[in-house]
Formats: structure tokens, sequence, C-alpha cells
């Protein structure tokens, strides 16, 4: 088990590192297909009234002049090391991990990062405490009362969920609920939990739902499929013929084992939620990686860009591994490795 | 992908607004108005809308992108000017009253206004005694110099304006206090004094004022600075100080203990918080104006296009807004470098020919648009001529007569073909290109469209010279806005033809008339004001007769009144409601 | 206790389908004591499993059909009360299935499966529970069973878990063990020690034992009487003896022909019965083995015609669906069938 997950430990880390230098070739190597100059690059990052010397400083500065792999290899090393940054009336020391300084607001990211976390994770881990609650309950209730109204509304209700985009259940509840009822919080009101636990939850709670619906009705669609399969199964009949009460053989029997492919993409969905509910943070304007990656992809901004894909990939690697390590405690014929 | 979900959450929050309006209907939001004035659309264009002299309370500001910077030397956006005067002071600022006189300049820091001498090429200020810093030190004339002088390292500011180093008269080569450290600046700068400042330039500027009134003038503690983390926590000179700032996400202000009200004739200092909510979603904003959940959107270029619809649609809510005309020309030049267009008759055909209503149109129709454009010069900016050199009809969509003739005249009787470029990401300009080529076709005018990304559009695309030669661009979409109200911000930059670069990169992509360069130097160095302003309007007349310059709209943006607060009117400085003035009712 | 331990009377069990009524079981009488073994042979689909999924009353009320009567012990099952059936399932009657694998829950050891299984009859605790199935699977010979019983069913070999799934349907020492095919899915060897497995239990437990299978083999081990089903209803039963040595329907003619044994002199080719099984929603008309039988042109027409009733034959409560009368098939039996099975 210890070997197998150093192994995939590894083979995560590479794969990092792929992921970064396949970001990095994106942003300088296409612009030039199309006859960028380290000049033209630099221009995004100055202002109206930049002069051609201020193109260049920044230029130089930002190390547009060096070959990428020059580049690559400091963004590289800053991470093992750190990097000293100029921030004119000094140096500042960036420590390892140092995932560089933004471009536009030369600021650390790091630091950054670290800060946006816990709003991601909060959006996060509440609506899939919601959408696992939900999705499966529905599921399981829909699977067992099969072709019945509750089935068929349910089943209706969740391939709305799953159709209709998070932009327009979000923008639409924040309407009804925030500002025509003023049940829910406005947008952009997030406070950190450390700061006020009540106002925490109230900045949440409509994001929660939101996020909610369009999961849960996905795993509601998915766990009732799940059970119909898993109640097929003859382990099922033998549960009833040993006698075992209809909801036992239901639950201990049928949704432990529907459970398990619903592990993993649980995990996956997770994973990816975690680097980034884009969509979500943005139409709720919660300050979440997700925002962060909007903001500096929108304003090319790199090392933003950067940091927070690497971040993604990693909580996206992290949860696979979970996922992986579980299904071998949750299914003893899995064997890892 | 970006861009398309904004338009997709436009889309849908159009959508849903539609519905909710349907089964809603706008009276909740008159009822939250809370002051004592009776709503009128642009009832705070000219007058002060709910005037009170009550204290206390917090305003709640947003905004839907970052602030470019909170540090004085560097931010070079015209709200953050505008909000700077809470936290700064700088030499002048613009007067915080409604109407004409808010384009006027005031002795903020200073005592009065610059006295010019040298004939216009050194410029001394006298700053007021006993301001004092948030901290309880008091401000010298030294700290204005530092001020100014850090303002010029661009490695560090890349993004701040680059006024004071075209024209002071800086040593060769220097870089600012950080990299030219104990070089001596005094052929630029001298403080004989702590309370005194003087400002030598290379050339005679007349309009050094509106210098002095940049926000670079802010003093700067030289002991605090801390280069380009300075805006994480900015000295305060003004009446409110940082509480609490998390750059990208959050910030407020406070009362500044040390700011003493008897040094300050301009600002009341109503409310005792500000609290400003960064990179919010921008429908959102506006959903949350129009519920009184936030007072102000504090860009102030204007409600997003769903809102828009509801507001105009809405008598109750039109009511509740007002429609600042801006100092800010949307416009499309007419590149002489591309054949035939540099004949100047072939110029003058496209100048009749297009349809103005259609180009009103596309930008958004009178409210949101603007106003039909005849002059360079926004009606605002002093010195404003108001005269049209090529009549567009009765109904404004052109005269293709006259059109016809000035093509016989250029050689081309049954038209000719061109491109006209624009900014793949503005939709408006995308709608600009595609009313002229269907209004310039009624004559033979053939256009291709070509988008460019506006991330590089002047600097690689429209506004690189030999790009534009080889790509025969003869028309590009462009837009200018003045840095301050005046001819020379608003006029330099975009008609000078020595800013034009072979490199690329400027705003003017057309106008090369050696006259008229000569026209702005002129008045450039005109120190009387009145005739300064005279001056202006010759030459915005003689770019129209070179034909250099096809004008759209004065722009205009759509505001939503904030409900819950007092003194609101519209700066005419910044043509959005005055951040200096507000309280809370 | 009057009348026999298990009598079925009359069973008719189908299935409403989009297709049309799917008839798996269409007037099933038999009867059992404890003590004794029912072998119930037929092909696939004949209804022999579906028949012992209704003993136990684990058909879905809402997509079969079920009457007729199920008497077990003095209690009628059919229209008894589902949770009074819930508590003599895995309790008073059992099942073994076919495939030990799919048939416990590979989540689970089989320790638990198998306390899980006494714990639902019995208010214990699970260290006494566990005590108990470790015994249990020690008696279905399961070597070091106190090691193997947190063991997964995976984990076991096929033979082996069979056993341990015959300790679950045991552990509640049931008095009625339906098997539905125990050792198809074992190997030949394996096969022999389960079903001398099963033998020893019934002897040990006087259960009654239904053993269903396709394999005569089996059968001729085991079974005191033997019952043949074919399209949903009984066409032969009788004892096993009756049934080897002097069986009177054609069908079983044919299974017997198609059964490979070692004691015949020739082992060249198996005689399999001509066709395909029966459609249970469309059954041929008359008889329902007439499109296969050699024989049904001395039937006079009557064997695509009218059904045939079960009526008695020439062992003692032997019976036999066929129109042919019973010397007729007694001779055919002696003359016909019976040399070119001793001649294979």
């Amino acid at each position: 088990m210890i070997t197998y997950i150093i192994r995939r430990l590894f083979a995560a880390i590479v794969l990092l590192f792929i992921v970064s230098a396949a970001t990095f070739a994106i942003f300088y190597l296409v612009p030039r297909l199309v006859g960028a100059t380290p000049e033209t690059l630099a221009t995004r990052y100055v202002g109206r009234a930049a002069t051609p010397e201020t193109v260049g400083l920044i230029a130089h500065k930002l190390g547009f002049y060096d070959p990428i792999w020059v580049q690559y290899g400091r963004w590289v090393k800053a991470i093992f090391v750190g990097a000293d940054y100029n921030i004119g009336t000094s140096v500042e020391h960036c420590p390892a991990p140092c995932f560089g300084y933004s471009f536009i607001t030369h600021q650390p990211v790091w630091p950054d990062l670290l800060n946006r976390i816990p709003v991601t994770l909060s959006l996060a881990v509440g609506a899939a405490v919601l959408w696992v609650f939900f999705g499966v309950s529905t599921g399981v209730l829909s699977a067992l009362r099969r072709g019945s109204l509750l089935d068929r509304t349910a089943m209706s209700f969740s391939l709305a969920g799953v159709s209709l985009p998070i932009f327009f259940t979000g923008m639409v509840g924040l309407l009804v609920f925030s500002y025509k009822l003023q049940w829910t919080a406005p947008g952009g009101t997030y406070t950190p939990f450390t700061e006020n636990p009540g106002k925490w939850f109230y900045a949440l709670l409509l994001p929660w739902c939101v996020l909610a619906v369009q999961f849960s009705a996905q795993y509601a669609r998915l766990t009732r499929a799940g059970m119909l399969e898993t109640l097929g199964e003859d382990y099922i009949r033998t549960a009833r013929a040993k006698g075992l009460r209809e909801r036992d053989v239901n639950v201990r029997h049928g949704l432990r084992a529907a459970l398990t492919p619903l592990l993993t993409i649980f995990g996956l969905d997770f994973g990816l939620l975690i680097g980034g509910a884009v969509l979500t943070e943005a139409v709720f304007s919660l300050p979440g990686l997700g925002k962060y990656a909007y903001d500096a992809i929108t304003n090319n901004d790199l090392p933003k860009v950067l940091g927070v894909t690497m971040m993604a990939a990693f909580f996206v690697v992290v949860a696979n591994l979970i996922v992986d390590l579980l299904y071998a405690v949750v299914d003893p014929r899995v064997r890892l490795g | 992908m970006i861009r398309k979900t904004r338009v997709l959450v436009a889309a849908t929050a159009v959508l849903a607004l539609g519905l909710t309006a349907a089964c809603g209907g706008g009276d909740d939001d008159s009822t939250t108005n809370t002051s004592a004035a009776k709503p009128e659309f642009n009832a705070a264009m000219t007058k002060v809308y709910n005037p009170s002299d009550k204290k206390g309370g917090t305003i709640r500001l947003a905004n839907s992108g970052d602030w470019d910077t909170l540090d004085p030397g560097e931010t070079y956006y015209g709200y953050s000017w505008n909000f700077l005067r809470l936290y700064g002071r700088s030499l002048l600022t613009y007067k915080v009253e409604p109407g004409a006189a808010g384009n006027e300049l005031t002795p903020d820091l200073a005592e009065g206004l610059g006295v010019p001498s040298d004939a216009g090429k050194t410029w001394t200020y006298k700053i007021r005694s006993g301001i004092k810093y948030e901290d309880g030190t008091v401000i010298k004339s030294a700290d204005v110099k530092y001020a100014v002088l850090r303002s010029i390292d661009k490695e560090t500011f890349p993004n701040g304006p680059a006024y004071f180093e075209q024209f002071l008269n800086l040593p060769a080569g220097y870089k600012g206090p950080y990299k030219s450290k104990g070089v001596n600046t005094d052929s630029a700068i001298t403080t004989p004094d702590d309370t005194t400042i003087v400002f030598h330039l290379k050339v005679p500027f007349g309009g050094f004022d509106y210098l002095a009134a940049l926000s670079q003038t802010v003093p700067v503690p030289e002991a605090k600075d801390t280069g380009a983390n300075y805006k994480q926590h900015v000295v305060s000179s003004g009446p409110y100080m940082f509480d609490q700032n998390n750059l990208g996400k959050d910030f407020s202000l406070k009362r500044n203990p040390n700011w003493d009200a008897a040094t300050d004739p301009i600002r009341k200092a109503l409310p005792d918080r500000y609290e400003v909510s960064l990179n919010v979603n921008a429908d959102d904003i506006d959903n949350r104006l129009l519920s009184g959940d936030l007072d102000i959107d504090v860009v102030g270029t204007g409600v997003q296009p769903a809102a828009l619809g509801r507001v105009v649609g809405d008598p109750a809510l039109k009511a509740e807004s007002d429609n600042p005309v801006l100092a800010r020309l949307w416009y499309t030049s007419i590149n002489g470098t591309v054949a035939p267009l540099d004949n100047i008759n072939c110029r003058k055909a496209i100048e009749y020919a297009a349809d103005r209503t259609g180009y009103q149109t596309a930008y958004g129709g009178p409210l949101a648009g603007g106003d039909i454009a005849t002059t360079l010069m926004p009606p605002l900016i002093p010195g404003y001529q108001k005269f049209d050199l090529y009549p567009a009809g009765a109904d404004n969509t052109g005269d293709t007569a006259k059109a016809k003739e000035a093509l016989t005249a250029c050689g081309h009787p049954d038209g000719f073909e061109t491109n006209i470029a624009y900014r793949a990401e503005r939709p408006k300009e995308k709608a600009t290109a595609e009313s002229l080529q269907q209004s310039l076709a009624r004559v033979g005018i053939k256009l291709t469209l070509k988008p460019y990304p506006q991330g590089d559009y002047f600097s690689a695309y429209a506004g690189n010279p030999p790009f534009v030669k080889a790509n025969k661009i003869g028309l590009n979409t462009n837009g200018w806005g003045a840095d301050w109200n005046d001819g020379f911000g608003f006029l330099s930059q975009i008609v000078d033809s020595r800013v034009i670069r072979e490199t690329g990169g400027s705003s003017n992509t057309s106008v090369r008339d050696p006259d008229v360069d000569k026209m702005l130097d002129a008045a450039i160095a005109e120190t009387d004001t009145a005739k300064r302003e005279a001056m202006w309007g010759p030459i915005d007349k003689k770019v129209m007769e070179d034909a250099y310059i096809l004008p759209g709209v004065y722009a205009k943006s759509l505001l939503i009144r904030p409900k819950k607060l007092t003194n609101v009117f519209i700066s005419q400085a910044y043509n959005m409601y005055d951040y200096a003035a507000l309280g809370v009712a | 206790m009057s009348g026999p331990f298990l009598e079925l009377k009359n069973l008719k069990i189908s299935f409403p389908t989009d297709d049309g009524v799917v008839h798996s079981v269409d007037g099933l009488s038999f009867s059992l004591e404890r003590g004794k073994t029912l072998g119930i042979v037929g092909e696939s689909g004949s209804g022999k499993s579906v028949t012992s999924l209704g003993i136990l009353g684990l058909h879905n009320k809402r997509n079969a059909d079920v009457s007729g009567e199920i008497w077990l012990d003095g209690d009628e099952l059919i229209r008894a009360e589902p949770e009074r059936v819930r508590k003599l399932r895995g309790n008073k009657m059992a099942m073994i299935f076919q495939d030990p694998l799919s048939s416990m829950h590979p989540y689970y050891s089989v320790g638990h499966q198998i306390v899980e299984a006494y714990r639902v009859h019995h208010n214990v605790s699970k260290k006494v529970a566990r005590k108990h199935a470790i015994d249990m699977l020690g008696k279905v010979g399961i070597p070091q069973p106190d090691r193997r019983v947190d063991d997964y069913p995976h984990q076991f070999s096929g033979g082996m878990r069979q056993r341990a799934m015959i300790a679950m349907a045991l552990v509640n020492d049931p008095q009625l063990l339906i098997a539905d095919e125990p050792t198809t899915a074992l190997d030949v060897t394996v096969q022999a020690q389960i079903l001398d497995l099963m033998h020893k239990l019934q002897e040990e437990f006087n259960s009654a034992l239904i053993i269903i299978t396709h394999d005569l083999g089996v059968v001729a081990e085991l079974a005191d009487d033997v019952l043949v089903m074919y399209g949903g209803k009984c066409i032969e039963y009788g004892t096993a003896s009756t049934i080897f040595e002097r069986p009177e329907h054609p069908y079983t003619w044919g299974l017997l022909g198609s059964m490979p044994r070692i004691d015949r002199p020739n082992l060249d080719r198996l005689v399999p019965i001509p066709g395909l099984p029966p459609s249970l929603i469309n059954l041929p008309s008359g008889c329902a083995f007439h499109p296969r039988c050699a024989y049904e042109p001395r039937t006079a027409g009557l064997g695509k015609t009218v059904a045939p009733e079960l009526v008695p034959a020439g062992g003692s409560k032997h019976l036999v669906r066929c129109h042919l009368p019973t010397e007729e098939r007694q001779r055919i039996w002696l003359e016909e069938v019976k040399p070119k099975l001793e001649a294979q």
C-alpha cells in the first residue's frame, strides 16, 4: 500500500511538471505563432500611456527576453528555493514555495492561492454535503419506487437540474431569493468563517443550494441507475432469501454496492470543483480559486494562471488518489498496484 | 470563452430579469428610497440631489473588476482619481460642486493655483501648513517632490500616466529615487522651503495646473514608502484612512483622526466608513444597486445591457437614474496611408456617406450609447466649438448625394474597396463596423471587416503603420477619453502626428498634418487659460477638414442613483457621481 | 401435523410483460415430506427456478401473478402476510443458489454474511452468532474455519464457496432446503463432494430437500422422488427408480438419452432432444411437447390440439402427462427406447 501511494505521488509530480510546462508553452508559444515579440507581449502589462522605453523595461523585468526554457527553469526553481523580487524601495524575498509575482498587481501569487483555497473549499464542501445527501436519497427512493409518480417527478426535476446552466440558476436564484425576497445574501458578500461564522454561512447558503441542485440532479440519476443495476444482482436475491427486512436488503446490500462507482465520480467531481468552480464563483462573486483563475486568464496574468492551474491539477490528482485508495478499502476485491 | 461567458451571463440575466419583471414589478425599488428628495430622471446632473449635512453611516461600493492600484503614484483611471480624494490630497483638485463648476480646478493641498513664470516653463505652488498624515506627521513639500519623482520609475510603476517625465526637466537617464538614488533632481523640482514647491519644465506648458491635479502629486512619506507594496497600505493625507485592505478582494476606509477640517474647505467628510468590494459580478452589481443593497458602482461607466433594458423600460426605475455625457469620443480613423484614402475627397466621401444614426445605434442608442458627434471634442471640453462640416441630412443617416460628388472628385465615381479594423472583443465596435459597411455600401464603398485582439490592437495592428499599409486597413474603429477635460488632454494624443511611431502603439493612427502639429504646440505653450481654450476649436476644425477622423458619438453612460445617500451629483470632471461629496441618509 | 410437510396445489406463476404474459408455472402440484429429497428436472425455462422462488415468496408482487396454494407445515404461504413469510425465509425454509460467487455480497466477509443470516432470526450478540458461523463452516467441511470466517467470497475456491453458501443456508436449521443447481458451477470432482455433503446434512437435520437441476446424474444420486417439468407443467412424476427404470414420457426418454453415463458400453454419441424449449408466452397448442415429440403422429392428432392431463402411470405414485395410452408408452419404452440407450 505504501509503495503504491509513493508511486502515485511521484507520478503526480511528473504530471504537475507536464501541466505547468504545457501552460507555459501555450502562453508563450501561441502568441509567437502569430508574430508576437517580447514587446508586444509586454504591452498588456503597462498602462495606456506607455512609451517604448517603458515597454522595454517591463519586457525585461518580466523576463520576456529570456528563452522559454530559461523562464520556465526560473519559475520551477522559485518553487523549490524561493526567489527575490525588486519592489523598488527594497528587494523582497519570496520564500519557497514561490509561484512568482503577478504581472499586473506585482504581488506574490502563493499567498493569494492560500487565501482563496478556504473559499473554494467552503463552497465545495458545503455543496457536496447537500448534493450527496439529496442526490443519493432521491436516487434511492426513485429506484425503489421505479415507475411511480415520485420517480418520474424526481427524474424530470433532475433532468432540468442537469440541463440548466449554473449561471442561469445562479442569477435567477440571486434575483428571486436575494433581491426580491431578501432571504439570502446578495453576491459578493463572502465573509471568512474565522471572522464571522454566521455571515459565512449566510453568504454561502444560496451558492451551496444552486451548486447542489446541479450536482444532486446528476447524482440522483446515477444513484438510481446504480441501484437498479445492483438490485438485479444475485446477492440481493440471496439477501432476501435469508429473510432480511426489505430495508436492510436495499441499504446494506443494495446501496452499499451501488455507491462504489459513485465514489469514483464524486472524487473526480469534488477534485475538479476545488480546482475551479469558475462559473459559480463568478456569478456569486466569491473570491475563490475559480474566480481567481477567471480573472487571471482574462488579464493574461501568467504567474497567476500557472499558480491556479498547478493548484487545480494538484487537487484533481489528490482526489484521484484518494478515490483509488478508498475504492480498495470499500471493495475487498480490488487490489492496488 | 471568457467573453462568451460574459455575453451568456448577460443574455440569461436578460431572460431572468424579463421573467421576474413580468411577475414582479418595480414597486419595491422606489419604496427603499430612504431619502427625502423626489426621484427624477437626471435629477443629479446639474444640482445636488438630496442635500444634507448629516454625519455618519457607511457607504458601500463595488467594483466589477480589480482596482487598477490604490497607489496614487500609479493609478490611471478616472474613478480611482475620483475616489482617491478620500484618502489623498493632491496639490490641486476639481471643485466638489455640480454643474460646470465641477470642471474647475481648485487648490487642495496647495493654497492656490499654480503661479507660472519664465513664460510657462516654471510653476510654483505654496502648500498649506499644518496638514498631517494619518500618523500625525506633518506634510512637507519634499513629500510632494518625492511622490512625483517615484512615479517616474516606470519599471516599478509601469501603469501610471507619463506626463511628468514628459514635461519635467529631469536629469538625463533619471530612473526614479529607487534606482537613481542620490541623483540631484533640482533641475526638475525644487523645494525652497517646507511649504513651497517649484516645477521646472523642458518646454512651456500652459496647462500645468492639470498635471498638479493628478494623483501623482499626492504626498508620500519617504520613510514609509515600500515601492510596489505601498498600495498595501497607502498613508493617508485625506479625511479617511485605510482600515482593512485585502488586495483583490475588498478594502475599507475609516476616519483619519489627523485630518483637520479647518485645512480642508473642499470636503465635508460626512460618512464614517467606506466599504469597497472588488471583483463583483457586474450584473450582480446592477441588481444590488436597484434593490438598494449597494450604493455605488465605483467604476462609474454605467449599467450592463441587462439592467439598461430594465431601467429604460420602467419609468419608476428611470427616475432613479442619471445619464451623464462623458468626455469621450467614439470615432473611426480614416488612414491616409492606404489608397485611395490618400486623396482627401475619398476621405470626405466617407464622412458624408456614413450613417450617423446607425453609428449611434451600434453604441447603444441615444441613452446608453451617446449623442451624435460632429466634432472631435465633446461639448464638455472647455473651448468646444460646435460645427458640422459634413451634414448628414435631416435624419442623420448621411448625405449620399454629396458623398457621390466627393467620390467623383477623387476619381472613384463608383466607389472603392478597403478594410475596416475593429477590436474583436467589443461588440459595439463590431456593430459599428457593420453599420458603416452597410451605409458606405450605398455609394459603392465596400468594406471588409477585420477583427483584431484588443490587447495589441494599437501596438500590432491598427496602430502599427507598416501593418496598416501592408493589410490595407483603410478604416479602424477607435475611441478616446481625455485624462482631464481640456483640449490638450483630449486632442494631443489623437491628432499630433508626432506620437505616431513606426513600431506602433499610439491611439492616433491617421492624423498626419504638420499644420495641426504647429497649432498644438502654440496652444500648449499658451499660459492664459482663456486664450488657450479658444485655440482648441480651430485645431478640431482643421482635423475635421482633413477628414482624417469620422466622429461617431460623444459617449454617455446610464448610472443608477444611490437610494440611501445624500449630496448626490454628477461631477463634470469625472462624469460620474462625485465620491468626495457623498453622505449617508 | 396432518398432511405432507410441503404441499403445492395448482401453483400458477405468470409474468405480464410487454410481449405478452409469460406462463412460467402452469398448475404445478406436488408434496414432500421431511427427510425426503425431491429432484425437479427440466430444461432452462421449464419453470423450475421460478417454482422454488415462488415457494420462498421471492417474487415481486408487482410483476408476478401468483395463484394456487403452497402449504408449509400447516401454513399457507401465498395468502400469508409478507412479514410472516419473511420470518420463515432463511429460517424454516432456505435456499442455496447456483453461482456462489455472484450470490454472495462481494463486500462482506463470509463470516459476516453467515452471522447476518443467523441474527435476522435469532436475537443474539455478534460474538455468539460468530461462534455459530464458525461451527457451521466446520460442519460443511471448510478447513480452519476460525481463520476463514473473515475471508471474502472471492478468496475461496469454487467448491469451498459453495460449501460456505450451504453453511449460510443451513445456519438456522431449516426444515426445508431448496438447492437450485447447486453443482452446476463446480468441477465434476467437487460436485460429488458437495452432493455428499448435502446428503449428510439432510440426514443430520432431517430436512426436506428439493434439488433443482437439469442434470439427471445429480438426481440419480440424491433424489427419492423426481418431478420432470416442461413448459411450466409437470409432465412426469414418480420415485427415482421409477423414473430411471420405467419412464413413460417421451421427454423423459429424451433426457435419459442425452445423459452421459459411464456404465454404458459405447460412449459414442449422445442423442439430444431435437428442437428448442417452447416459448412460455406462446406455448404450442395441445401438448406443449408435441413439436419435438417423435411419437406425436401416434396420438391421432390429439397431441396437436388437446392439452393432456396428468394421469396415473405404471409405477407407484407415478404420474404422466401424455396422450399415448400407458400400455403403448410402456411398450415403446421397453422395445424401442431402452435398447437404444443400452446400446449407446
